[in-house]
């Protein structure tokens, strides 16, 4: 092959890719007969790119032509860039090489929408299919599904892929009109219900007859670019949960976004990234999918977006001091689980350890609970616990004191309120 | 007042349990545990070196195995692999609580033993997911893929059936250059090797006497795909640091300062 010329199209292909920031290998289960690869439901993140993202796929597009005008697209019709396409043999070639160097778990492959959805997604569905059945390959596929193409291509798609994914990029209907005008929310959904469908069915059949070929196995995934339609962390969790519940979502993704253009009817070019905003929705995000909360007890109509300066479990917690404190040698798990500091690993290292002696600050100090954050919450064997009567500002103001955040310099205008 | 015994083995797992299944049988006070070339410092115990026996070593294990459960038994064995100063009385001392204690459990994290051998294990379990992320493998002209890596801790034994699995249709080499010691697979099964490298020729991925002419190739497209899949406006060099700390960069082709 020509590396000169791939190194090309490399360039262009992945630089368009990397704002998909799905990057997981995880949840599938293919063994290796013989051929290369495999997948053991365990990912694995091969390296980091100095902005911190695992890079565990190779994630590429197929082509950045594309026929649509989204405006928080960086491959845009109307946007001035190279364009480059792939030839199928030549993805394959990559993969294949890549994968036995042991740089990546395998492809992560989406396009632009060259001449129609449906011939977009054949060809990304040939690209899998060499793979799997010329190649032999067991690695992981991860292929976008194309807003807007056909039930047949969608079910074939899983018969190769381990994940398909649609990113409803924006949150909200209103949004998508005024930033995708040629895209329409049915689109989206239309291939999500045919793949949830479809694994329903092979799932079914499954358990009867065991040859049942796998499909899909690490299920779908969507993506939600926020920051950039003035919607609320309100409006943006409720969709992730509608997705979750709606269509067996195994991971909904929010990637702050990431200024591509001078458009009035986005942030301007050089407005910073919102990552601080970005963190708190994964952490609500994983609050409901771990830790038993519901939506509405974080998010709701008083209170319509997360707070910056504390994680969404403090906020919670602060607003619901009725339920504290809690004995840590006698609370149920549920509950411990929501204590601020004490994440779940901690929380089955606290249940386990309690059975055999009654737990003082010391033990729960080297299990490695967030003694900061959780000593207001609550009590152990110990005489030592928090006496005061504090109010919910004042302890929020004394966590904060006592923290180093990563974002701290995000929010020190609102930190100096408190040490003044 | 006794001085008690420091028992001497050869550094191998099996040696180490020989030292259990002694210290048990002939119901030693040990004081020391240390591997042969370990130079001794208390001169008033009395030494006592222990050759390897795979038998006792074998009632070992099986009396383990009647006590904890196969999680709790690699765990210890994780523990072993992790070198660190001092492991081997740990692991006595364990053991100790395992056979002795009535109420013994590995998940009475209230303790501070079990909960140090609990968080010894996790660190060497860390350390042998890294390695299945960062093992590079170059191309040789003659068709082995071949990598170097330097590990914190001993994980060549736990990391070899991964490997086997995923690429069980290409010969591989992963060599650990600290303890002189590799894996080699041959399509068929995966022996322990042992080198002596006589310059650095190896390191050399352009070095056309040793690798493939493709491999530069490969590489050059790998750092090409590193390089565009950053996005500057997210950068957080802390955080990349968290995930690879420096001391792993000397065999990531990503990261290397090799150039062209």
């Amino acid at each position: 092959m020509s590396f000169e010329r791939i190194k090309e199209k490399l360039n262009i292909l992945a630089d368009a890719a990397k704002y998909d920031i799905s990057c997981s290998s995880s949840g599938s289960k293919r063994a290796n007969k013989g051929g290369l690869g495999n997948s053991d439901g365990v990912g694995i993140c091969h390296s980091y790119t100095e902005d911190g993202r695992c890079v565990s796929l190779l994630k590429i597009l197929l082509t950045n032509h594309c026929i649509f005008d989204c405006a928080y697209c960086v491959t845009r019709k109307s946007n001035d860039i190279k364009r480059a396409a792939f030839k199928v043999q030549e993805v394959v070639d990559l993969t294949m090489n890549f994968y036995r160097r042991n740089y990546i778990e395998g492809l992560f492959l989406s396009s632009g929408i060259f001449n129609s959805p449906d011939t977009t997604m054949e060809r990304l569905v040939q690209v899998a299919k060499k793979l799997r059945l010329e190649e032999n390959f067991n690695g992981y596929i991860h292929l976008k599904s194309i807003p807007g193409a056909s039930d047949e291509l969608m079910q074939e798609a899983g018969l190769y892929a381990d994940r398909l994914s649609v990113n409803i990029e924006i949150p909200t209907i209103s949004g998508l009109k005024l930033l995708a005008p040629d895209k329409k929310h049915e689109d989206f959904i239309k291939p999500m219900e045919a793949v949830k469908n479809a694994i329903q069915i092979y799932q079914s059949e499954k358990k009867i007859i065991k040859s049942t070929p796998k499909y899909a196995l690490a299920g779908q995934s969507t993506q939600m670019i926020v920051g950039a339609t003035g919607e609320s962390d309100r409006d943006v969790m409720y969709s992730a949960a509608y997705y979750y519940k709606k269509y067996k979502m195994k991971r909904v993704y929010y990637s702050g976004y990431i200024p591509v253009a001078n458009d009035s009817r986005l942030p301007a070019l050089g407005s910073p990234v919102p990552l601080l905003r970005e963190n708190r929705l994964y952490q609500t995000d994983w609050l409901l999918r771990f830790y038993g909360f519901d939506i509405r007890e974080l998010l709701n109509n008083e209170n319509q977006n997360l707070d910056l300066d504390i994680d969404p479990k403090l906020s919670w917690a602060l607003r619901n001091r009725e339920l504290f404190p809690l004995d840590i040698n006698k609370a149920d798990k549920l509950l411990l689980a929501r204590v601020p500091g004490i994440g779940l690993k901690s929380v089955y290292k606290i249940i386990e350890a309690r059975k055999f002696r009654k737990l003082n600050w010391e033990h729960l100090k080297k299990i490695g609970i967030a003694y900061n954050r959780a000593r207001y919450f609550i009590t152990c064997d110990s005489n030592s616990f928090e006496k005061r009567d504090l109010s919910s500002l004042q302890i929020k103001g004394l966590i904060l004191q006592n923290s180093n955040s990563k974002f701290r310099k995000d929010y020190s205008s609102q930190l100096n309120l408190f040490s003044s | 007042m006794t001085a008690g015994t420091i028992l001497f083995y050869d550094g191998t797992f099996n040696g180490f349990l020989t030292c259990i299944f002694s210290a048990f049988e002939q119901k030693l006070e040990v004081n020391g545990i240390y591997t042969e070339a370990t130079p001794q410092e208390n001169i008033f115990a009395e030494p006592l070196n222990i050759s390897t026996n795979s038998e006792k070593a074998e009632r070992v294990i099986i009396g383990l195995k009647k006590k904890i459960s196969n999680d709790s038994y690699r765990q210890l064995y994780f523990a072993f692999l992790s070198e660190l100063e001092g492991i081997e009385m740990l692991l006595f001392q364990y053991i100790n609580l395992v056979f002795k204690e009535e109420n013994f459990s590995s998940k009475d994290f209230g303790h501070p033993i079990v909960l140090k051998i609990n968080q010894t294990s996790k660190k060497v379990s860390r350390e042998k997911h890294r390695m299945e992320a960062f093992v590079r493998f170059q191309l040789t002209k003659d068709d082995i893929f071949f990598a170097t890596i330097e590990p914190d801790f001993n994980v060549l034994p736990v990391i070899l059936k991964h490997f086997e699995s995923r690429y069980s249709d290409q010969k591989w080499i992963i060599y650990d250059l600290k303890r002189n010691l590799g894996l080699f697979y041959n399509l068929q099964e995966t022996s322990y090797i042992n080198f002596n490298f006589k310059s650095k020729d190896h390191l050399d991925p352009s070095n056309s006497s040793i690798y493939s002419t493709s491999e530069i190739g490969f590489q050059k497209l790998w750092r090409e795909y590193f390089e565009s899949t950053n996005i500057k406006s997210r950068k957080n060099m802390k955080l990349h640091l968290q995930h690879v700390p420096k001391r792993y960069w000397k065999y990531l082709t990503e990261k290397s300062t090799w150039q062209n």
